[in-house]
């Protein structure tokens, strides 16, 4: 991570932000992290114990290249919740970088959410909490403060 | 106390990121080995009748049942054989043999189903998926809908389940089942045979199952005359 912008002055507000941002981040990362497991351990069927969850899951859509989609939203929430955290202390880029993950983890949410609704006509409700963390996270990034030019 | 706080500060966010990771991967890791389905002890090539086997051929005691896939009570039989099957290890053997009930819209279609993923040697892994979410199946409008997505969820080949589930030597293999416990006097659901004595229906609960399993293992130790 490159180092602390200086013409940028630390905010409390921001920080405090970013901070919030990196807890839902962590909720995501969790939710995420246990799909893949179920996926992986093809437990996939058994989720919640909810139908909507096994028709999602088992989906042709639940993988990308053999590869679980919760498997990306691992990454995804881990690069997000990182720059989170670096964006909090203040270092410079982060908060673009974050913005932008936010923005491709909003983008694939809406994507899954379509195909929920209109290709499988079924919901997992873990993906619905992962996209609810999508939006609150798309939120904080809308509503984070503008960067202010540090006093000399 | 700033001496110390400047340099942590420096490598704070470093730290958090680094622990999140190991976290994230340490929890994963501990999930994945508490969910990891253990691999069935079932023989690799399904039998042609219908009757799948879990358990060693030599195991002291065998319970066979007369299942049906949408009968609450087997569904609960499943779970206690399966605790069992732990408790008693390689001295317990447990086959399978279908009844689905006329009562039960989608009965036969379930035995269908897990007979098809018996052509890929994946007999048991659906039998004990489509028992676990018999509450949500049983409800569905579209229960074919749900079979395949337990089975692409279990990694099965689901356009061959599909044909195999069109295949009617597939349900040969259920209705000879079905003939097999008429001609054994069954009747309801789940029947079992303990070392082939029935369990009466009374005792078809854990303590009546444990009790039967010992008693068969008792007659099987006392010394042969």
């Amino acid at each position: 991570m490159s180092k602390r912008d200086p013409n940028i002055a630390p905010t409390r507000a921001r920080t405090v932000l970013y901070s919030i941002a990196a807890f839902f981040c962590l909720l995501g990362l969790a939710d995420a992290t246990y799909l893949t497991v179920i996926a992986l351990t093809g437990e996939a069927a058994a989720c919640g114990g909810q139908a909507g969850c096994s028709q999602v899951l088992g989906s042709a859509f639940s993988k990308m290249a053999g590869i679980p989609v919760a498997a990306f939203g691992v990454a995804g929430y881990f690069a997000a919740f990182t720059f989170a955290i670096f964006a909090a202390f203040d270092y410079a880029r982060a908060r673009k970088f974050f913005g932008l993950t936010v923005g491709v983890l909003f983008a694939a949410t809406l994507w899954l959410l379509y195909v929920q609704a209109f290709l499988l006509h079924a919901f997992c409700r873990y993906c619905l909490f992962s996209a609810a963390i999508c939006f609150l996270l798309m939120g904080l990034v809308v509503a984070s403060p503008a960067p202010r030019p540090a006093r000399n | 106390m700033v001496f110390l706080w400047l340099p942590m500060k420096r490598y704070l966010p470093y730290l958090i990121v680094g622990f999140v990771a190991l976290a994230t991967l340490g929890s994963g890791f501990a999930l994945y080995r508490a969910k990891r389905v253990a691999p069935a002890s079932a023989p690799k090539n399904g039998p042609a009748s219908g009757m799948h086997v879990r358990g060693k051929a030599e195991a002291p005691v065998t319970i066979e049942e007369f299942g049906d896939f949408q009968c609450p009570p087997c569904s609960l039989m499943a779970g206690e054989l399966k605790k069992a099957e732990e408790a008693y290890g390689d001295k317990l053997r447990v086959i399978f043999h279908h009844f689905p009930l006329a009562v039960h819209a989608h009965a036969r279609e379930a035995a269908i189903y897990a007979e098809a993923a018996a052509n890929q040697n994946r007999f048991w892994e659906l039998h004990d998926v489509i028992y676990k979410e018999q509450v949500i199946w049983s409800k569905a409008p579209d229960v074919p809908a749900l079979f395949n997505g337990y089975a692409t969820s279990l990694g099965l080949d689901v356009e061959r389940l599909k044909k195999d589930v069109a295949n009617p030597e597939v349900a040969a293999r259920v209705d000879a089942d079905q003939k097999l416990g008429t001609s054994r006097d069954v009747t309801s659901t789940p029947t079992l045979f303990v070392n082939t004595v029935l369990l009466p229906p009374d005792q078809i609960n854990p303590a009546g199952l444990k009790k039967a399993i010992d008693t068969a293992l008792k007659e099987k130790e006392k010394p042969q005359r």
